[in-house]
Protein backbone atom coordinates (compact mmCIF):
# COMPACT_ATOMS: atom_id res chain seq x y z
CA UNK A 1 0.00 0.00 0.00
CA UNK A 2 1.31 3.64 -1.25
CA UNK A 3 2.36 6.36 1.59
CA UNK A 4 -1.08 8.19 2.20
CA UNK A 5 -1.87 11.32 0.44
CA UNK A 6 -1.11 14.50 2.48
CA UNK A 7 -5.16 15.27 2.33
CA UNK A 8 -7.88 13.13 1.95
CA UNK A 9 -11.57 14.09 2.19
CA UNK A 10 -14.16 11.44 1.59
CA UNK A 11 -18.21 12.73 0.91
CA UNK A 12 -17.57 14.97 3.50
CA UNK A 13 -20.91 17.21 4.65
CA UNK A 14 -21.28 20.06 6.67
CA UNK A 15 -25.05 20.80 7.45
CA UNK A 16 -26.05 23.69 9.69
CA UNK A 17 -29.26 23.76 11.26
CA UNK A 18 -30.82 23.06 8.07
CA UNK A 19 -28.44 24.69 5.71
CA UNK A 20 -25.81 22.68 4.01
CA UNK A 21 -22.64 24.20 3.98
CA UNK A 22 -20.45 21.82 2.23
CA UNK A 23 -22.30 19.13 0.18
CA UNK A 24 -20.74 15.50 0.00
CA UNK A 25 -16.86 17.19 -1.08
CA UNK A 26 -14.47 14.60 -1.85
CA UNK A 27 -10.54 15.84 -2.72
CA UNK A 28 -7.13 14.79 -2.34
CA UNK A 29 -4.20 17.08 -2.05
CA UNK A 30 -1.08 15.55 -2.99
CA UNK A 31 2.65 15.94 -1.01
CA UNK A 32 4.22 19.16 -1.67
CA UNK A 33 1.32 20.68 -3.89
CA UNK A 34 -0.21 24.18 -3.00
CA UNK A 35 -3.64 23.59 -3.08
CA UNK A 36 -6.68 26.24 -3.59
CA UNK A 37 -10.12 26.50 -2.10
CA UNK A 38 -11.35 29.31 -4.70
CA UNK A 39 -15.14 30.37 -4.21
CA UNK A 40 -17.34 33.79 -3.18
CA UNK A 41 -17.99 33.99 0.49
CA UNK A 42 -20.39 30.99 1.95
CA UNK A 43 -19.54 28.81 -0.63
CA UNK A 44 -17.77 26.64 1.89
CA UNK A 45 -14.48 26.93 1.30
CA UNK A 46 -13.78 28.36 4.68
CA UNK A 47 -16.34 25.21 6.28
CA UNK A 48 -13.91 22.73 4.57
CA UNK A 49 -10.96 24.62 5.88
CA UNK A 50 -12.25 24.37 9.68
CA UNK A 51 -12.95 20.62 9.30
CA UNK A 52 -9.64 19.97 8.16
CA UNK A 53 -7.64 22.24 11.04
CA UNK A 54 -9.98 19.79 12.94
CA UNK A 55 -11.96 22.83 14.97
CA UNK A 56 -15.34 21.74 13.13
CA UNK A 57 -16.91 18.33 13.06
CA UNK A 58 -18.42 17.34 10.12
CA UNK A 59 -21.75 16.21 9.50
CA UNK A 60 -21.06 12.94 7.66
CA UNK A 61 -17.72 11.96 5.66
CA UNK A 62 -14.04 11.61 6.74
CA UNK A 63 -10.78 13.62 6.11
CA UNK A 64 -7.62 12.31 6.69
CA UNK A 65 -4.35 14.21 7.11
CA UNK A 66 -1.48 12.39 6.35
CA UNK A 67 -3.89 9.25 7.23
CA UNK A 68 -4.84 10.34 10.44
CA UNK A 69 -8.57 11.30 10.88
CA UNK A 70 -9.31 14.58 11.66
CA UNK A 71 -12.22 13.62 14.34
CA UNK A 72 -10.69 10.69 15.70
CA UNK A 73 -7.60 11.48 16.12
CA UNK A 74 -7.77 15.18 16.29
CA UNK A 75 -5.19 15.87 18.53
CA UNK A 76 -2.34 13.92 16.30
CA UNK A 77 -3.66 16.21 13.45
CA UNK A 78 -3.05 19.34 15.10
CA UNK A 79 0.77 18.38 15.75
CA UNK A 80 1.26 18.26 11.92
CA UNK A 81 -0.55 21.34 10.78
CA UNK A 82 0.21 25.04 11.10
CA UNK A 83 -2.74 26.97 10.65
CA UNK A 84 -2.42 31.24 9.72
CA UNK A 85 -5.54 32.57 10.61
CA UNK A 86 -7.68 35.79 9.16
CA UNK A 87 -5.57 38.95 10.01
CA UNK A 88 -8.47 39.70 12.81
CA UNK A 89 -7.52 36.74 14.64
CA UNK A 90 -5.04 38.75 16.75
CA UNK A 91 -4.88 39.95 20.14
CA UNK A 92 -3.94 43.60 19.68
CA UNK A 93 -2.69 43.74 22.98
CA UNK A 94 0.18 41.78 22.38
CA UNK A 95 2.95 42.34 20.85
CA UNK A 96 4.04 39.93 18.22
CA UNK A 97 6.76 38.14 19.85
CA UNK A 98 3.95 37.52 22.68
CA UNK A 99 1.71 35.52 20.86
CA UNK A 100 4.36 33.43 19.23
CA UNK A 101 5.30 32.78 22.94
CA UNK A 102 1.93 32.13 23.90
CA UNK A 103 2.25 29.64 21.01
CA UNK A 104 5.33 27.72 21.57
CA UNK A 105 3.35 26.77 25.17
CA UNK A 106 0.82 25.87 23.64
CA UNK A 107 2.78 23.62 21.17
CA UNK A 108 4.57 22.37 24.27
CA UNK A 109 8.30 23.73 23.14
CA UNK A 110 11.35 23.87 25.25
CA UNK A 111 11.94 27.29 26.12
CA UNK A 112 15.14 27.45 24.68
CA UNK A 113 14.09 25.54 21.79
CA UNK A 114 11.17 28.19 21.28
CA UNK A 115 12.77 31.26 21.33
CA UNK A 116 15.69 30.18 19.02
CA UNK A 117 12.85 29.09 16.74
CA UNK A 118 10.64 32.45 17.02
CA UNK A 119 14.13 34.21 16.41
CA UNK A 120 14.31 32.35 12.93
CA UNK A 121 10.94 32.98 12.10
CA UNK A 122 10.75 36.83 12.85
CA UNK A 123 13.63 36.98 10.68
CA UNK A 124 11.82 34.84 8.25
CA UNK A 125 8.49 37.04 7.66
CA UNK A 126 10.74 40.21 8.12
CA UNK A 127 9.03 41.33 11.03
CA UNK A 128 12.04 41.13 13.95
CA UNK A 129 12.26 45.11 14.14
CA UNK A 130 8.11 45.11 15.39
CA UNK A 131 8.33 41.95 17.41
CA UNK A 132 8.13 43.75 20.50
CA UNK A 133 5.09 46.50 19.99
CA UNK A 134 1.59 45.55 20.21
CA UNK A 135 -0.05 44.11 17.67
CA UNK A 136 -2.62 47.00 17.77
CA UNK A 137 -0.04 49.25 15.56
CA UNK A 138 0.44 46.87 13.09
CA UNK A 139 -0.75 47.29 9.43
CA UNK A 140 -2.32 44.58 7.67
CA UNK A 141 0.90 43.55 5.85
CA UNK A 142 2.39 43.00 9.14
CA UNK A 143 -0.42 41.34 10.95
CA UNK A 144 -0.18 39.00 8.52
CA UNK A 145 3.74 38.32 8.44
CA UNK A 146 2.58 37.74 12.25
CA UNK A 147 0.15 35.07 11.21
CA UNK A 148 2.64 33.55 8.96
CA UNK A 149 5.08 32.98 11.18
CA UNK A 150 2.23 31.36 14.09
CA UNK A 151 1.55 28.99 11.29
CA UNK A 152 4.93 28.26 10.70
CA UNK A 153 6.32 27.70 14.38
CA UNK A 154 4.70 23.94 15.02
CA UNK A 155 7.53 23.35 11.98
CA UNK A 156 4.15 21.65 10.14
CA UNK A 157 4.18 19.32 7.51
CA UNK A 158 0.67 20.81 6.45
CA UNK A 159 0.19 24.44 6.47
CA UNK A 160 -3.47 26.11 6.44
CA UNK A 161 -3.76 29.44 5.63
CA UNK A 162 -7.21 31.19 5.42
CA UNK A 163 -7.87 34.00 3.00
CA UNK A 164 -3.86 35.08 3.10
CA UNK A 165 -3.90 38.34 1.37
CA UNK A 166 -7.37 39.44 2.19
CA UNK A 167 -7.95 42.99 1.99
CA UNK A 168 -3.58 43.82 1.49
CA UNK A 169 -2.25 46.05 -0.30
CA UNK A 170 -0.54 45.57 -3.63
CA UNK A 171 2.88 45.20 -2.20
CA UNK A 172 2.04 43.25 0.43
CA UNK A 173 0.29 40.33 -1.61
CA UNK A 174 3.03 39.70 -3.48
CA UNK A 175 5.12 39.68 -0.53
CA UNK A 176 2.90 37.01 0.87
CA UNK A 177 2.79 34.88 -2.44
CA UNK A 178 6.26 35.28 -2.44
CA UNK A 179 6.82 33.39 1.15
CA UNK A 180 3.82 31.03 0.21
CA UNK A 181 5.94 29.70 -2.83
CA UNK A 182 9.53 29.70 -0.97
CA UNK A 183 7.70 27.30 1.66
CA UNK A 184 6.33 25.13 -1.14
CA UNK A 185 10.21 25.23 -2.65
CA UNK A 186 10.95 23.65 0.69
CA UNK A 187 8.89 20.65 0.50
CA UNK A 188 5.62 22.06 2.74
CA UNK A 189 2.04 20.98 1.41
CA UNK A 190 0.36 24.05 1.75
CA UNK A 191 -3.74 24.45 1.27
CA UNK A 192 -5.45 27.86 1.18
CA UNK A 193 -8.85 29.69 0.29
CA UNK A 194 -9.01 32.25 -1.45
CA UNK A 195 -12.05 34.40 -3.29
CA UNK A 196 -9.06 36.11 -5.72
CA UNK A 197 -9.10 34.70 -9.07
CA UNK A 198 -5.31 35.98 -9.89
CA UNK A 199 -4.25 34.60 -6.22
CA UNK A 200 -5.52 31.23 -7.64
CA UNK A 201 -3.89 31.07 -10.90
CA UNK A 202 -0.79 32.53 -9.87
CA UNK A 203 -0.17 30.80 -6.64
CA UNK A 204 -2.01 27.93 -6.70
CA UNK A 205 -0.62 23.91 -8.23
CA UNK A 206 -4.39 23.13 -8.20
CA UNK A 207 -7.70 24.09 -7.62
CA UNK A 208 -11.20 23.08 -6.39
CA UNK A 209 -13.90 25.64 -7.53
CA UNK A 210 -15.99 25.84 -4.29
CA UNK A 211 -20.07 26.80 -4.95
CA UNK A 212 -22.65 26.17 -2.52
CA UNK A 213 -21.26 23.93 -0.89
CA UNK A 214 -19.95 21.60 -3.51
CA UNK A 215 -17.18 21.26 -6.03
CA UNK A 216 -17.71 21.71 -9.53
CA UNK A 217 -14.48 21.89 -11.08
CA UNK A 218 -10.98 20.68 -10.06
CA UNK A 219 -7.27 20.83 -11.59
CA UNK A 220 -4.16 22.74 -12.13
CA UNK A 221 -5.36 26.41 -13.64
CA UNK A 222 -3.98 25.56 -16.96
CA UNK A 223 -6.00 22.53 -17.44
CA UNK A 224 -9.25 24.33 -16.24
CA UNK A 225 -8.96 26.90 -18.58
CA UNK A 226 -7.80 24.30 -21.58
CA UNK A 227 -10.95 22.47 -20.85
CA UNK A 228 -13.54 25.81 -21.75
CA UNK A 229 -11.80 24.89 -25.45
CA UNK A 230 -9.88 27.23 -26.72
CA UNK A 231 -9.48 30.97 -26.82
CA UNK A 232 -12.82 33.31 -26.67
CA UNK A 233 -14.18 35.61 -28.91
CA UNK A 234 -16.64 37.42 -27.41
CA UNK A 235 -18.94 39.47 -30.08
CA UNK A 236 -21.63 42.46 -28.62
CA UNK A 237 -24.05 43.08 -31.25
CA UNK A 238 -26.30 46.62 -31.51
CA UNK A 239 -29.24 45.01 -32.91
CA UNK A 240 -28.79 41.45 -31.24
CA UNK A 241 -32.09 40.25 -31.73
CA UNK A 242 -32.59 36.52 -31.02
CA UNK A 243 -33.08 36.01 -35.09
CA UNK A 244 -29.70 37.59 -35.45
CA UNK A 245 -27.87 35.87 -33.36
CA UNK A 246 -29.56 32.50 -34.84
CA UNK A 247 -28.41 33.50 -38.13
CA UNK A 248 -25.24 34.29 -37.01
CA UNK A 249 -24.47 31.60 -35.19
CA UNK A 250 -25.44 29.40 -38.24
CA UNK A 251 -23.02 31.10 -40.47
CA UNK A 252 -20.32 30.69 -38.12
CA UNK A 253 -20.52 27.33 -37.47
CA UNK A 254 -19.44 26.73 -40.95
CA UNK A 255 -16.00 27.96 -40.28
CA UNK A 256 -12.63 25.69 -39.67
CA UNK A 257 -11.24 27.25 -36.71
CA UNK A 258 -14.46 28.01 -34.46
CA UNK A 259 -14.98 25.17 -32.14
CA UNK A 260 -17.97 26.39 -29.93
CA UNK A 261 -20.52 29.19 -29.56
CA UNK A 262 -22.71 30.07 -26.80
CA UNK A 263 -24.67 33.09 -26.57
CA UNK A 264 -23.87 35.81 -24.34
CA UNK A 265 -25.61 38.98 -23.44
CA UNK A 266 -26.45 41.01 -26.46
CA UNK A 267 -24.20 38.73 -28.13
CA UNK A 268 -21.82 35.62 -28.57
CA UNK A 269 -18.79 34.26 -27.28
CA UNK A 270 -17.16 32.23 -29.71
CA UNK A 271 -14.31 29.45 -28.89
CA UNK A 272 -11.50 29.30 -31.42
CA UNK A 273 -8.22 27.54 -31.76
CA UNK A 274 -6.26 31.13 -32.51
CA UNK A 275 -7.22 34.71 -33.71
CA UNK A 276 -5.18 35.28 -36.40
CA UNK A 277 -7.20 33.54 -39.23
CA UNK A 278 -10.39 33.86 -36.92
CA UNK A 279 -10.60 37.37 -35.84
CA UNK A 280 -10.63 38.70 -39.47
CA UNK A 281 -13.20 36.09 -40.69
CA UNK A 282 -15.66 36.43 -37.83
CA UNK A 283 -15.65 40.09 -38.80
CA UNK A 284 -16.65 39.25 -42.44
CA UNK A 285 -19.02 37.11 -41.53
CA UNK A 286 -20.56 39.33 -39.43
CA UNK A 287 -20.82 41.78 -42.03
CA UNK A 288 -21.98 39.31 -44.41
CA UNK A 289 -25.28 38.25 -42.59
CA UNK A 290 -25.67 42.04 -41.99
CA UNK A 291 -25.28 42.41 -38.05
CA UNK A 292 -24.05 45.30 -36.58
CA UNK A 293 -21.22 45.57 -34.56
CA UNK A 294 -21.12 47.05 -31.61
CA UNK A 295 -17.59 45.70 -30.27
CA UNK A 296 -15.16 42.83 -30.49
CA UNK A 297 -12.95 41.45 -27.39
CA UNK A 298 -10.42 38.30 -27.80
CA UNK A 299 -8.62 37.05 -24.56
CA UNK A 300 -7.01 33.86 -23.48
CA UNK A 301 -9.61 31.88 -21.44
CA UNK A 302 -8.84 33.36 -17.54
CA UNK A 303 -9.44 31.26 -14.51
CA UNK A 304 -12.98 33.82 -14.45
CA UNK A 305 -13.90 32.38 -17.34
CA UNK A 306 -13.89 28.71 -15.68
CA UNK A 307 -15.19 30.21 -12.75
CA UNK A 308 -18.34 31.54 -14.95
CA UNK A 309 -18.70 28.02 -16.85
CA UNK A 310 -18.84 25.69 -13.79
CA UNK A 311 -20.79 28.45 -11.59
CA UNK A 312 -22.91 30.41 -13.87
CA UNK A 313 -21.48 33.54 -12.37
CA UNK A 314 -18.81 35.66 -11.91
CA UNK A 315 -16.35 36.19 -9.01
CA UNK A 316 -17.60 39.93 -8.91
CA UNK A 317 -15.00 40.57 -5.58
CA UNK A 318 -11.83 40.49 -7.49
CA UNK A 319 -9.04 43.04 -7.16
CA UNK A 320 -7.44 45.00 -10.44
CA UNK A 321 -5.32 41.71 -11.51
CA UNK A 322 -1.51 42.41 -10.68
CA UNK A 323 -0.20 41.73 -14.34
CA UNK A 324 -1.81 40.08 -17.52
CA UNK B 1 -0.45 16.31 32.89
CA UNK B 2 2.97 18.41 32.97
CA UNK B 3 2.02 19.45 29.39
CA UNK B 4 -1.69 21.42 30.49
CA UNK B 5 0.12 23.09 33.08
CA UNK B 6 2.30 24.82 30.21
CA UNK B 7 -0.69 25.12 28.49
CA UNK B 8 -2.69 26.83 31.22
CA UNK B 9 -0.17 29.41 32.19
CA UNK B 10 0.61 30.52 29.04
CA UNK B 11 -2.88 30.90 28.54
CA UNK B 12 -3.54 32.79 32.00
CA UNK B 13 -0.35 34.98 31.62
CA UNK B 14 -2.26 36.54 28.67
CA UNK B 15 -5.28 36.98 30.29
CA UNK B 16 -2.64 38.63 32.80
CA UNK B 17 -1.34 40.53 30.16
CA UNK B 18 -3.84 41.85 28.38
CA UNK B 19 -4.98 43.07 31.77
CA UNK B 20 -1.88 44.76 32.39
CA UNK B 21 -2.00 46.67 28.63
CA UNK B 22 -5.20 48.23 29.13
CA UNK B 23 -4.11 50.88 31.94
CA UNK B 24 -7.57 52.52 32.21
CA UNK B 25 -9.53 49.15 32.77
CA UNK B 26 -7.11 47.39 34.99
CA UNK B 27 -7.62 50.79 37.75
CA UNK B 28 -11.10 50.16 37.44
CA UNK B 29 -11.13 46.44 37.62
CA UNK B 30 -9.14 47.60 41.17
CA UNK B 31 -12.07 50.11 41.88
CA UNK B 32 -15.11 48.41 40.38
CA UNK B 33 -18.34 50.31 40.64
CA UNK B 34 -19.54 47.71 43.59
CA UNK B 35 -17.22 50.14 46.20
CA UNK B 36 -19.83 52.47 45.01
CA UNK B 37 -22.27 50.59 46.47
CA UNK B 38 -20.75 50.32 49.53
CA UNK B 39 -19.32 53.94 50.35
CA UNK B 40 -22.63 56.02 48.99
CA UNK B 41 -25.23 53.08 49.75
CA UNK B 42 -23.86 52.63 53.06
CA UNK B 43 -23.58 55.74 54.08
CA UNK B 44 -26.76 57.15 52.22
CA UNK B 45 -28.90 54.13 54.23
CA UNK B 46 -26.78 54.84 57.70
CA UNK B 47 -29.76 56.18 59.07
CA UNK B 48 -32.28 54.89 56.78
CA UNK B 49 -32.31 52.02 58.23
CA UNK B 50 -33.19 50.37 60.79
CA UNK B 51 -30.66 48.18 62.91
CA UNK B 52 -33.28 46.44 64.54
CA UNK B 53 -34.38 45.16 61.29
CA UNK B 54 -30.83 44.54 59.16
CA UNK B 55 -30.01 43.22 62.54
CA UNK B 56 -26.07 44.44 62.81
CA UNK B 57 -24.03 46.96 64.50
CA UNK B 58 -25.30 49.40 61.76
CA UNK B 59 -26.21 49.21 58.07
CA UNK B 60 -22.46 49.23 56.37
CA UNK B 61 -21.59 46.54 58.21
CA UNK B 62 -25.06 44.98 57.10
CA UNK B 63 -24.31 45.77 53.20
CA UNK B 64 -20.04 44.89 53.67
CA UNK B 65 -20.93 41.05 53.18
CA UNK B 66 -23.50 41.88 50.40
CA UNK B 67 -21.09 44.02 48.66
CA UNK B 68 -18.26 41.55 48.57
CA UNK B 69 -20.70 38.45 47.15
CA UNK B 70 -22.57 41.51 44.14
CA UNK B 71 -18.62 41.54 43.07
CA UNK B 72 -18.31 38.00 42.56
CA UNK B 73 -21.61 37.99 40.81
CA UNK B 74 -20.67 41.23 38.43
CA UNK B 75 -17.00 39.22 38.00
CA UNK B 76 -18.38 35.87 37.61
CA UNK B 77 -20.92 37.34 35.03
CA UNK B 78 -18.67 38.79 33.13
CA UNK B 79 -16.03 36.15 33.42
CA UNK B 80 -16.75 34.76 29.53
CA UNK B 81 -17.11 38.00 27.73
CA UNK B 82 -13.10 37.70 26.52
CA UNK B 83 -13.68 34.28 25.16
CA UNK B 84 -16.82 35.72 23.51
CA UNK B 85 -14.56 38.22 21.74
CA UNK B 86 -12.23 35.47 20.92
CA UNK B 87 -14.37 33.45 19.56
CA UNK B 88 -16.07 36.25 17.56
CA UNK B 89 -12.67 37.41 15.87
CA UNK B 90 -10.97 33.93 15.47
CA UNK B 91 -8.71 33.96 18.27
CA UNK B 92 -10.62 30.91 19.69
CA UNK B 93 -10.24 29.04 16.53
CA UNK B 94 -6.43 29.79 16.42
CA UNK B 95 -6.08 28.40 19.94
CA UNK B 96 -8.60 25.46 18.85
CA UNK B 97 -6.38 24.35 16.02
CA UNK B 98 -2.93 23.51 18.15
CA UNK B 99 -2.84 20.32 20.55
CA UNK B 100 -3.69 21.77 23.62
CA UNK B 101 -6.54 19.85 25.95
CA UNK B 102 -9.97 21.66 25.27
CA UNK B 103 -10.18 22.56 28.92
CA UNK B 104 -7.08 24.65 28.92
CA UNK B 105 -9.05 27.58 28.03
CA UNK B 106 -11.52 27.48 30.64
CA UNK B 107 -9.06 26.81 33.23
CA UNK B 108 -6.95 29.74 32.46
CA UNK B 109 -10.31 31.73 32.87
CA UNK B 110 -11.41 30.46 35.73
CA UNK B 111 -7.95 30.89 37.07
CA UNK B 112 -7.88 34.74 35.82
CA UNK B 113 -11.32 35.51 36.90
CA UNK B 114 -10.70 34.21 40.54
CA UNK B 115 -7.73 35.92 41.20
CA UNK B 116 -8.66 39.05 40.35
CA UNK B 117 -12.22 38.38 42.59
CA UNK B 118 -10.07 37.50 45.22
CA UNK B 119 -7.97 40.68 44.99
CA UNK B 120 -11.19 42.66 44.83
CA UNK B 121 -12.90 41.30 47.92
CA UNK B 122 -9.45 42.03 49.69
CA UNK B 123 -10.11 45.63 48.48
CA UNK B 124 -14.01 46.06 49.69
CA UNK B 125 -12.80 44.67 53.37
CA UNK B 126 -10.09 46.90 52.98
CA UNK B 127 -12.56 50.02 52.43
CA UNK B 128 -15.37 48.40 54.69
CA UNK B 129 -12.05 48.44 57.44
CA UNK B 130 -11.89 52.34 56.41
CA UNK B 131 -15.49 52.83 57.58
CA UNK B 132 -14.99 51.21 61.03
CA UNK B 133 -16.13 47.64 59.48
CA UNK B 134 -13.98 45.05 60.79
CA UNK B 135 -14.48 41.09 60.43
CA UNK B 136 -15.10 39.58 63.81
CA UNK B 137 -13.68 36.09 62.78
CA UNK B 138 -10.72 37.92 61.71
CA UNK B 139 -8.00 36.47 59.32
CA UNK B 140 -9.68 32.89 58.87
CA UNK B 141 -12.52 34.47 58.67
CA UNK B 142 -11.74 36.35 55.56
CA UNK B 143 -9.87 33.18 53.90
CA UNK B 144 -13.16 31.76 54.25
CA UNK B 145 -15.11 34.57 52.74
CA UNK B 146 -12.66 34.72 50.15
CA UNK B 147 -13.48 30.35 49.49
CA UNK B 148 -16.55 31.08 49.61
CA UNK B 149 -16.80 33.72 46.86
CA UNK B 150 -14.20 31.39 44.74
CA UNK B 151 -17.23 28.86 44.99
CA UNK B 152 -20.19 31.16 43.82
CA UNK B 153 -17.62 32.49 41.30
CA UNK B 154 -17.13 29.05 39.62
CA UNK B 155 -20.66 28.50 38.92
CA UNK B 156 -21.01 31.74 37.68
CA UNK B 157 -18.00 32.44 35.19
CA UNK B 158 -19.38 28.67 34.08
CA UNK B 159 -22.72 30.15 33.08
CA UNK B 160 -21.03 33.40 31.37
CA UNK B 161 -18.99 30.75 29.16
CA UNK B 162 -21.82 28.73 28.64
CA UNK B 163 -23.21 32.04 27.53
CA UNK B 164 -20.39 33.43 25.24
CA UNK B 165 -20.10 29.79 23.40
CA UNK B 166 -23.48 29.81 22.79
CA UNK B 167 -25.03 33.35 21.97
CA UNK B 168 -24.74 34.01 18.34
CA UNK B 169 -23.60 37.83 18.67
CA UNK B 170 -22.34 39.66 21.70
CA UNK B 171 -24.96 42.12 21.50
CA UNK B 172 -27.45 39.21 22.78
CA UNK B 173 -24.59 38.37 25.74
CA UNK B 174 -24.61 41.77 26.87
CA UNK B 175 -28.58 42.45 27.22
CA UNK B 176 -29.05 39.04 29.08
CA UNK B 177 -26.26 40.26 31.56
CA UNK B 178 -27.66 43.62 31.90
CA UNK B 179 -31.20 41.75 32.35
CA UNK B 180 -30.36 39.03 35.13
CA UNK B 181 -27.54 41.18 37.40
CA UNK B 182 -29.87 43.90 39.19
CA UNK B 183 -32.81 41.12 39.78
CA UNK B 184 -29.98 39.06 41.57
CA UNK B 185 -28.94 41.76 43.52
CA UNK B 186 -32.15 42.89 44.70
CA UNK B 187 -33.55 39.24 45.02
CA UNK B 188 -31.07 38.55 47.18
CA UNK B 189 -30.08 39.11 51.15
CA UNK B 190 -27.82 41.98 50.21
CA UNK B 191 -29.63 45.07 50.42
CA UNK B 192 -32.52 43.90 52.98
CA UNK B 193 -32.06 40.29 55.35
CA UNK B 194 -34.90 38.07 54.13
CA UNK B 195 -37.04 38.56 57.21
CA UNK B 196 -37.47 42.16 56.00
CA UNK B 197 -38.51 41.60 52.70
CA UNK B 198 -41.95 41.60 50.91
CA UNK B 199 -43.08 38.08 50.75
CA UNK B 200 -43.34 37.72 47.03
CA UNK B 201 -39.71 38.96 46.47
CA UNK B 202 -38.65 36.55 49.62
CA UNK B 203 -40.09 34.01 47.85
CA UNK B 204 -37.44 34.41 44.85
CA UNK B 205 -34.57 35.41 46.90
CA UNK B 206 -34.69 31.99 48.61
CA UNK B 207 -34.29 30.24 45.09
CA UNK B 208 -31.13 32.55 44.63
CA UNK B 209 -27.81 30.80 45.45
CA UNK B 210 -26.72 34.39 46.38
CA UNK B 211 -28.96 34.92 49.48
CA UNK B 212 -27.11 31.83 50.85
CA UNK B 213 -23.60 33.26 50.12
CA UNK B 214 -24.42 36.48 51.41
CA UNK B 215 -26.23 35.20 54.51
CA UNK B 216 -22.81 33.07 55.23
CA UNK B 217 -20.25 35.95 54.43
CA UNK B 218 -22.77 38.38 57.01
CA UNK B 219 -22.20 36.80 60.17
CA UNK B 220 -18.23 35.48 59.26
CA UNK B 221 -18.08 39.83 59.06
CA UNK B 222 -20.30 40.94 61.94
CA UNK B 223 -20.80 38.43 64.28
CA UNK B 224 -18.28 35.68 64.64
CA UNK B 225 -17.75 31.90 64.35
CA UNK B 226 -20.49 30.27 66.16
CA UNK B 227 -23.44 32.14 64.29
CA UNK B 228 -21.28 32.11 60.94
CA UNK B 229 -20.27 27.81 60.72
CA UNK B 230 -23.90 26.83 60.64
CA UNK B 231 -24.71 28.98 57.67
CA UNK B 232 -21.17 28.55 56.20
CA UNK B 233 -22.26 24.61 56.23
CA UNK B 234 -25.43 25.34 54.07
CA UNK B 235 -23.89 27.64 51.55
CA UNK B 236 -21.39 25.43 51.09
CA UNK B 237 -23.71 22.70 49.73
CA UNK B 238 -25.95 24.91 48.02
CA UNK B 239 -23.02 26.12 46.30
CA UNK B 240 -21.85 22.31 45.99
CA UNK B 241 -24.99 21.72 43.92
CA UNK B 242 -24.54 25.21 42.35
CA UNK B 243 -21.32 24.37 41.03
CA UNK B 244 -22.03 21.32 39.91
CA UNK B 245 -25.13 22.05 37.98
CA UNK B 246 -22.93 24.97 36.31
CA UNK B 247 -20.23 23.28 35.36
CA UNK B 248 -22.15 20.35 33.39
CA UNK B 249 -24.46 23.38 31.83
CA UNK B 250 -21.23 25.10 30.72
CA UNK B 251 -18.89 21.51 29.68
CA UNK B 252 -22.43 20.92 27.66
CA UNK B 253 -22.25 24.38 25.67
CA UNK B 254 -18.17 24.21 25.61
CA UNK B 255 -18.45 21.33 23.49
CA UNK B 256 -21.46 21.81 21.79
CA UNK B 257 -19.32 24.73 20.39
CA UNK B 258 -15.97 23.52 19.79
CA UNK B 259 -16.02 19.97 19.75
Amino acid sequence: MSAPAAIEVTNLSKTYDTVDAVKNLSLTVQHGEIFGLLGPNGAGKSTTLRILITTLSPTTGTATILGHDVVKEADTVRRLIGYVAQERAIDRFLTGREHLLLLADLYHLKKDEALARIETLLKLVNLEEHADRVAKGYSGGMKRKLDIACGLLPNPKILFLDEPTLGLDVQSRLNIWDHVRKLKEQGMTIVMTTNYLDEADQLCDRIAIIDRGEIRAIGSPKDLKASLGGDGIWLTLSDATPEALDQLTTALQGLPFVRGIRPRENGLDIRVDGPEKALPAIMETTTKVGCLLDGIEYHRPRLDDVFVAHTGRSLTNEPAPLEA
Amino acid sequence: MNEQIQEVLALTNRWVKRLSREKFSMLFTLIQPMLFWLIFFGNLFQRAADVQVVQAPNYMSFLAAGVVVMTVLNNGLAGGVDLLFDKENGFLERLMATPIRRSSVILSRFLFVMAITGMQILVILGVAFLFGVSAETGILGIALILVLGMLFGIGLTSISMAMAFSVKSHGDFFSVLGFLSLPMIFLSSALVPLVAMPGWMQFFAIFNPMTWVIDAVRPLIISGWSEALPQVGIALVVLIAFDALCLYGGAKAFKRSVG
